[in-house]
C-alpha cells in the first residue's frame, strides 16, 4: 500500500537544509541524545526490534549485524558507512548527503555507541563533490557544537568522524573491496572469514552499513523500534520501516522518494512516478539496481502454498507484490536499492541487455578467473547478438557461463553480473532469439524514448 | 624534476595524515591532492607519495592503475565525464555523447588539440533519475539536452583565460 511519509526526507526542500541550525530546528541529535544514555545493548534491541534491513543490497537486518561485534582486548572497534553509490540506477544516498548530512552524523553517532567505536568512515565516491563538501561542513559545524569531539553531549563517549574518498572503482562498494581501499590498496574484495567484524578496518572489528541504514538508525530512536517497524506493512516478514525509493528510465516522475515498505511496483511507476511517458507501454522494471534480475508486467504470482511468502498475492500481478527483501527474493529477483530502472517498449531488450553487461565487463576487478573471463565472454556474445552475429548455440552458451560465474567469485559481483544475464534470458528469450535469427534486426533499434 | 606541493596542500596533507592511524591509509587521498595540483600522476607523484606514505613506488603504482580516477598521462585542462550506464542510456545519453564527440571534433578518452578538454564515459554517477547527466570538472550537469550541452560547451571553449 502507498503511504508516502516525511521521515528521512523530513529536511529535504527546507532551506539550507545541511545546516547544523536547520538539523536542530527538525529534531537532530535528540536520537544521538538518548543513544548516549543507553547502554550499548539497548540500542541494539532496538535497531532489531526495528526490523531494519540494510538498505546497501544485501538486505541483511542491521540490529543482528551489530551483535557480530565482540570488545577486542587491545584493538579500537570502526564503523564505516558505505557511501559508495555506484549501483546502475542508485541515487538515493547521494540526497541524504547533500540535503540532510547532520542525519548521517546522528546515525553514525549512534551506530557508533552501539557497536562500541569511537571513530567512524564515511566511504563516498569521488565524484559526489557536493556530497563530501556538505559532510565535511555537517562534521565542522557537529566538532564546533561539542557533538563530536572527546566528550559528545557530555557523555564522554569520544566520537570523531572522517570523510574518505575512492578514486572510481564500483568494486569498491563491496564492503571488503572498499576496506581495503580506505587502508590505501587496490580495490580488491578479501576472502571471508574473517568477516568485518572479527578483523575489518586495520586488522581491527569492523561494521560496515549503507548510508541510508545509517541514516534511519535517529528515527528508529525517535519513534521506538516495534513502531517503526510497524511503518510496513512487511513487518511480519521481519522488514520493517521506511525507506527511500528512487525511479528512473521511461516514466513521467522520475525521482526519490520516501514511503513506507508495502508500496508495489505498480505505485512506484504509476502514482509516485505518475506513469510511463506518453505513448509509451511498460516493458520491464528492474526493481533495485541493474544487478536485480528484471520482471516483465505481464508476470503473476504463482503461490498457491499458503506458507509461502507471497501466497497473499498469489494470483495477483507482479507488479502488485510490496517491494521487500523476502517478497522480491522469492519473485526470482531482489529488491536490492529498492532504486527501479524502467524500459519501454521504446526500448531495445538486448540493447539494454548490453548495456548491462557492457558495465559489468568493465568493472570486474579481475581477481577471480570465473568473473574476469566470463563477465568479458557474456559480453562479447551479447556484442554479437546486437550485430546480428551470433547463433543460437551461442545465445544458449550464456546460460552456461553466467550460472558458472555464480558462486565461484570471492565476493558477490560474480551474482550482480550473472543474475541481471540470466533474467534478461529468461524473460526476453524470444526477443533475444528473434534479434538472432533476424541477424540483429532489433526490435526498436534504441534505448531512449 | 621531484615533485612537490604548494605550501597550502602540505598543509592540508598534514591533516589527512591526521585522520588515519597509519600513512598507507592516506595514499588515495593524498594521489587526489597532488593530482589536483598536477593534473596527473607523473612518476614524479608516485615517487612523491610512496616516500611520504612509506611505501614502495610499485605498491603506488599498483593503486593509480586499479582506479580510473588518477590519470595516468596528462589531461586536458577541464574534464567531461558523460554517463553512459542503463539509465542515462534510456534518457538519450547516447546522442549526448555523440553530440559532444562532434563538437570536440574527438572521441571518448582523447582530449582536444589545444589541450583545453578531455572527453571521457563514465558508469553510472548516482543522478540516474536526472538522466541524462555530464559531469565538468566538479560540476555536474543533469537532465540535459543538446542545447544545453551547447552552452556548456561554448563556455568552455570560449571562457578559459590560461
Ligand atoms: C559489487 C558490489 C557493489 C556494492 N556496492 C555497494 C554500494 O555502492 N553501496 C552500498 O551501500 N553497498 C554496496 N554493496 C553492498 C555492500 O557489500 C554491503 O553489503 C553493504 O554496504 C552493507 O550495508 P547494509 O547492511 O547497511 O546494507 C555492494 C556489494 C557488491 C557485491
Ligand atoms: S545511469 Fe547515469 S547516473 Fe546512473
Amino acid at each position: 500500500m502507498l503511504k508516502q511519509v516525511r521521515n528521512l526526507t523530513r529536511s529535504y526542500g527546507v532551506p539550507e537544509s545541511w545546516t547544523l541550525r536547520v538539523s536542530r530546528e527538525q529534531g537532530g541529535y535528540e536520537s544521538a541524545r538518548k543513544a548516549y544514555a543507553w547502554p550499548a545493548q539497548q540500542i541494539i534491541d532496538e535497531v532489531k526490534k526495528a526490523n531494519l534491513r540494510g538498505r546497501g543490497g544485501a538486505g541483511f537486518p542491521a540490529g543482528v549485524k551489530w551483535s557480530f561485534m565482540r570488545p577486542h582486548p587491545t584493538l579500537p572497534a570502526y564503523l564505516v558507512v558505505n557511501a559508495d553509490e555506484g549501483e546502475p540506477g542508485t541515487f538515493k544516498d547521494r540526497t541524504i548527503m547533500e540535503l540532510d548530512p547532520h542525519r548521517l552524523i546522528e546515525g553514525c553517532m549512534i551506530a557508533a555507541r552501539a557497536i562500541g567505536a569511537h571513530a567512524a568512515y564515511i566511504y563516498v565516491r569521488h565524484e559526489l563533490h557536493l556530497a563530501k563538501e556538505r559532510l565535511w561542513g555537517a562534521i565542522r559545524e557537529a566538532r564546533d557544537a561539542g557533538l563530536l569531539g572527546e566528550n559528545p553531549l557530555g557523555s564522554g563517549w569520544a566520537m570523531d568522524v572522517q570523510v574518505h574518498t575512492g578514486a572510481g572503482a564500483y568494486i569498491c562498494g563491496e564492503e571488503t573491496a572498499l576496506l581495503n581501499s580506505l587502508e590505501g590498496r587496490r580495490g580488491e574484495p578479501r576472502i571471508r572469514p574473517p568477516f568485518p567484524a572479527q578483523a575489518g578496518l586495520f586488522g581491527c572489528p569492523t561494521t560496515v552499513n549503507n548510508v541510508e541504514t545509517i541514516a534511519s538508525t535517529p528515527t528508529i530512536l525517535e519513534l521506538g523500534g516495534e513502531a517503526f517497524s510497524r511503518l510496513s506493512d512487511l513487518h511480519h516478514l521481519g522488514d520493517g520501516g521506511c525507506r527511500l525509493f528512487g525511479l528512473s528510465g521511461h516514466v513521467q516522475r522520475p525521482g526519490v522518494y520516501e514511503a513506507c515498505i508495502g508500496l508495489t511496483l505498480r505505485d512506484l511507476i504509476y502514482e509516485l512516478g505518475g506513469g510511463m511517458l506518453p505513448g509509451t507501454k511498460l516493458l520491464g522494471v528492474i526493481p533495485g539496481g541493474s544487478s536485480c534480475p528484471v520482471l516483465r508486467p505481464e508476470e503473476t504470482v504463482d503461490a498457491p502454498d499458503q506458507k509461502s511468502v507471497l501466497h497473499p498475492w498469489h494470483g495477483m500481478s507482479v507488479l502488485d507484490v510490496p517491494i521487500g527483501v523476502d517478497t522480491m527474493r522469492e519473485l526470482g529477483t531482489m529488491a536490492g536499492t529498492t532504486c527501479a530502472i524502467v524500459l519501454s517498449d521504446r526500448a531495445c531488450p538486448a540493447l539494454a541487455l548490453q548495456n548491462i553487461m557492457r558495465f559489468y565487463r568493465h568493472e570486474s576487478c579481475g581477481q577471480c578467473t570465473p568473473c574476469r573471463e566470463g563477465t568479458g565472454w557474456m559480453e562479447r556474445i551479447v556484442d554479437k547478438i546486437v550485430a546480428g552475429t551470433a547463433t543460437i548455440e551461442e545465445l544458449d552458451m550464456l546460460y552456461g557461463i553466467a550460472s558458472n560465474v555464480m558462486g565461484n567469485t570471492i565476493c558477490a559481483f560474480g551474482e550482480g553480473a550473472s543474475m541481471p544475464m540470466l533474467g534478461f534470458l529468461r524473460k526476453f528469450r524470444k526477443e533475444l532469439e528473434q534479434h538472432v535469427r533476424t541477424g540483429g534486426k532489433s526490435s526498436t533499434g534504441r534505448l531512449n524514448a | 624534476m621531484s615533485f612537490a606541493l604548494t605550501p597550502e596542500r602540505q598543509r592540508e596533507a598534514e591533516e589527512i595524515f591526521s585522520r588515519y592511524p597509519n600513512k598507507l591509509a592516506a595514499c588515495i587521498p593524498l594521489l587526489h591532492l597532488c593530482q589536483e595540483q598536477h593534473g596527473w600522476v607523473s612518476s614524479e607523484v608516485i615517487d612523491f607519495v610512496a616516500d611520504r606514505c612509506e611505501v614502495t613506488t610499485a605498491h603506488v603504482q599498483g593503486v593509480v592503475t586499479f582506479y580510473s580516477l588518477f590519470n595516468q598521462q596528462p589531461v586536458g585542462r577541464h574534464q567531461i565525464w558523460v554517463c553512459r550506464t542503463l539509465s542515462c542510456a534510456l534518457g538519450g545519453a547516447g546522442e549526448i555523447l555523440r553530440h559532444c564527440e562532434k563538437r570536440l571534433g574527438i572521441r571518448a578518452g582523447e582530449t582536444t588539440p589545444d589541450g583545453r578538454v578531455t572527453l571521457r564515459t563514465a558508469e553510472c554517477l548516482a543522478a540516474c533519475g536526472q538522466g541524462p547527466v555530464m559531469q565538468v570538472d566538479k560540476t555536474y550537469h543533469e537532465h540535459l539536452t543538446i542545447e544545453q550541452v551547447d552552452r556548456i560547451l561554448d563556455g568552455l571553449l570560449a571562457g578559459d583565460e590560461k
